[in-house]
C-alpha cells in the first residue's frame, strides 16, 4: 500500500482525487485544478507537502560537511533560522537533488529534500558523510504544509493569533523561525508569498482544518505544478536529474564558485563546463491556441533542445514551458506539436511573480 | 462512481451520442472522460459542413494535464459544432452530458447508433480500465 500523510482523512473528506506520488497517496485537486491555481495566486492556498523528506544534520563538523557536499556554500548562512537554495551534485556535477537548507548554528542544519529521490538522497548523504563527524537524523514524525498566497500572512495570523504570529510577522523571504509546536519558514513553490510549516504529526490536521475555515484553499498537486512552472521554478526529475548540472537548468545562481578554495563536490565537472559551454534552460511562451507539453521537440538557431516542463497557464491564458536548448538560442524556437511546427517566444524561465505576468 | 446516462449511447472512446431524431445526432465526452482530463482549456473543434467516417479523429479536448483526441462515433456531416467551448471549455467539465456538448453529426446511416455501447456496457469499459 502506499504511503499516506497524516492528512489523508482530511483529503478524503475535502473531496480530493487522490493519485499515487513516487508511493505516495496524494491528492491531485479537490475539483478542480485551476480555481486552486487561481486561489493561491489572488487569495491563499494550502498543500500538503508532507511527504518530503527533512534531514537534520547535527555535530561540529555539519558545516564543513555542508560545504563539501553542497553546490551553494552555507557558509553565507550566519543569522539563525536563514533558509538557502541548494543542490547536491555527483562528481560529474549532475544534480543528486535541490533542497533547502535551514541555518540554525554552525553545527545545526535542517535539509527538506524531494520525497521522490528520498533513498538515493539518503544513501549519498550518509556516504559523504562518513568522512565527518556529523550525526544524520532523518525526521520523519513532522508533517509539512505550505500556505501560499498573497493573504497567506492574514489567514496564518487568524490560526496562530496575535501573539504567537508576532514571532514572525514582517519575515523577510527565506527566514525560519520556531514557534511553538510549528516551525515557520518563509519558503514556497509557487512564486507567492507565504510559508512552508513543518509540525508534529500530531496537530496538522487541526492546523489544516483551521486553515481551511479562515478561507484557504486546500490545494493539489496539480495546482502545485501550474503554479512553479509559471514561477519558474524547477521540478526535479523533469527539468533536472543526475545527467544534468545546474548550469544547464537555469541554477547557476545557487552555486558558490567562490571562495575559490572550498571544495565541493562536482566543482571540476562545473569549472571544466563553465569554460567548454553548455546548453541552457530557456522559457517558451506560445500565444496561440494549443499546450507546450514536457518531451516536445524544439527547434533552435544553432541546434535542437526539448521541452522539459510545459503547461497551460492559468494565470495568463496561455502556454508557457521550460525547455534546455543550445546556448546559440535567439528570440524564438520551432516547436514540434501533433505533427506540425509552432513559432514560440523564448524568455527568461520565469513568466509570473506574486500575481503579476513577466512576459 | 461517474454518471452513465442510460438514454445515451457509447463509444469505448469515452465520446457519448444522443439521438435528437431526424438522422441528427449529438456528441459529447463523458463524465468519467472529463474527469480523466481535468480542467479543459481549449477544445478544438470540427468545422460545418465536414464529412466525418467512424473512428475519424476530428477534434482535440486539451486539458491542464494532456490533450486527448475526439473521434467521431458514427459517420456523417457535422451540422452544429459547439462554439461556446472557445470561450468557456470548461463547460466540459462542469456539464459534460448538457451544455459540454461538442458537435452534432447527420447521420449516414442512423442505425450505426445501435451498434455503439449502451450505458452498462460502456460502465463495463470502465471497469477494466
Amino acid at each position: 500500500m502506499a504511503n499516506r500523510t497524516p492528512l489523508y482523512d482530511a483529503h478524503v473528506k475535502a473531496g480530493a482525487k487522490m493519485v499515487d506520488f513516487h508511493g505516495w497517496d496524494m491528492p491531485l485537486n479537490y475539483g478542480s485544478q485551476i480555481e486552486e491555481h487561481n486561489a493561491v495566486r489572488k487569495d491563499s492556498g494550502v498543500f500538503d507537502v508532507s511527504h518530503m523528506t527533512i534531514v537534520d544534520v547535527l555535530g561540529c563538523e555539519a558545516k564543513a560537511f555542508l560545504r563539501h557536499m553542497l553546490a551553494n556554500d552555507v557558509a553565507k548562512l550566519t543569522v539563525p533560522g536563514k533558509a538557502q537554495y541548494n543542490s547536491m551534485l555527483n562528481s560529474k556535477g549532475g544534480v543528486i537533488d535541490d533542497l533547502i537548507v535551514y541555518y540554525f548554528t554552525d553545527e545545526s542544519y535542517r535539509l527538506v529534500v524531494n520525497s521522490a529521490t528520498r533513498e538515493r538522497d539518503l544513501g549519498w548523504i550518509e556516504s559523504v558523510a562518513k568522512d565527518f563527524n556529523v550525526e544524520i537524523a532523518e525526521q520523519p514524525q513532522f508533517a509539512m504544509i505550505a500556505l501560499q498566497g498573497p493573504k497567506a500572512a492574514e489567514k496564518l495570523k487568524l490560526v496562530l493569533g496575535d501573539e504567537a504570529f508576532s514571532k514572525v510577522e514582517g519575515m523577510k523571504p527565506f527566514m525560519s523561525a520556531q514557534v511553538g509546536d510549528l516551525f515557520i519558514a518563509t519558503t514556497g513553490y509557487t512564486g507567492e508569498a507565504g510559508y512552508e510549516i513543518v509540525l508534529p504529526e500530531h496537530v496538522a490536521e487541526k492546523v489544516w482544518n483551521d486553515l481551511l475555515h479562515v478561507g484557504v484553499q486546500p490545494c493539489g498537486l496539480g495546482a502545485r505544478d501550474t503554479l512553479r512552472l509559471e514561477a519558474g521554478m524547477n521540478l526535479y526529475g523533469q527539468d533536472m536529474d543526475e545527467d544534468t548540472t545546474p548550469l544547464e537548468a537555469n541554477m547557476g545562481w545557487s552555486v558558490a564558485f567562490e571562495p575559490q578554495d572550498r571544495d565541493f563536490i562536482g566543482r571540476n565537472a562545473l569549472e571544466k563546463q563553465k569554460a567548454e559551454g553548455h546548453d541552457k534552460l530557456v522559457g517558451l511562451v506560445m500565444r496561440e491556441k494549443g499546450v507546450l507539453r514536457h518531451g516536445q521537440k524544439v527547434v533552435v538557431d544553432g541546434g535542437e533542445g526539448m521541452i522539459t516542463s510545459g503547461t497551460f497557464s492559468p494565470t495568463l491564458g496561455f502556454s508557457i514551458a521550460m525547455a534546455r536548448v543550445p546556448s546559440s538560442v535567439g528570440e524564438t524556437a520551432e516547436v514540434e506539436m501533433r505533427k506540425k511546427f509552432v513559432t514560440v517566444s523564448v524568455v527568461k524561465p520565469s513568466f509570473v511573480r506574486n500575481g503579476k505576468s513577466l512576459v | 462512481m461517474s454518471s452513465i446516462p442510460k438514454e445515451l449511447k457509447y463509444a469505448a472512446t469515452h465520446e457519448w451520442v444522443r439521438n435528437d431524431g431526424d438522422g441528427i445526432f449529438t456528441v459529447g465526452i463523458s463524465e468519467h472522460a472529463q474527469d480523466l482530463l481535468g480542467d479543459m482549456v481549449f477544445v478544438e473543434l470540427p468545422e460545418v459542413g465536414d464529412t466525418v467516417a467512424a473512428g475519424d479523429d476530428i477534434a482535440v479536448a486539451e486539458s491542464v494535464k494532456a490533450a486527448s483526441d475526439i473521434y467521431a462515433p458514427i459517420a456523417g456531416e457535422i451540422t452544429a459544432v459547439n462554439e461556446e467551448l472557445e470561450d468557456s471549455p470548461e463547460t466540459v467539465n462542469s456539464d459534460p452530458y448538457g451544455d459540454g456538448w461538442l458537435f452534432k453529426i447527420k447521420a449516414e446511416d442512423p442505425t450505426e447508433v445501435e451498434s455503439l455501447l449502451d450505458a452498462e456496457g460502456y460502465q463495463a469499459v470502465i471497469d477494466e480500465e
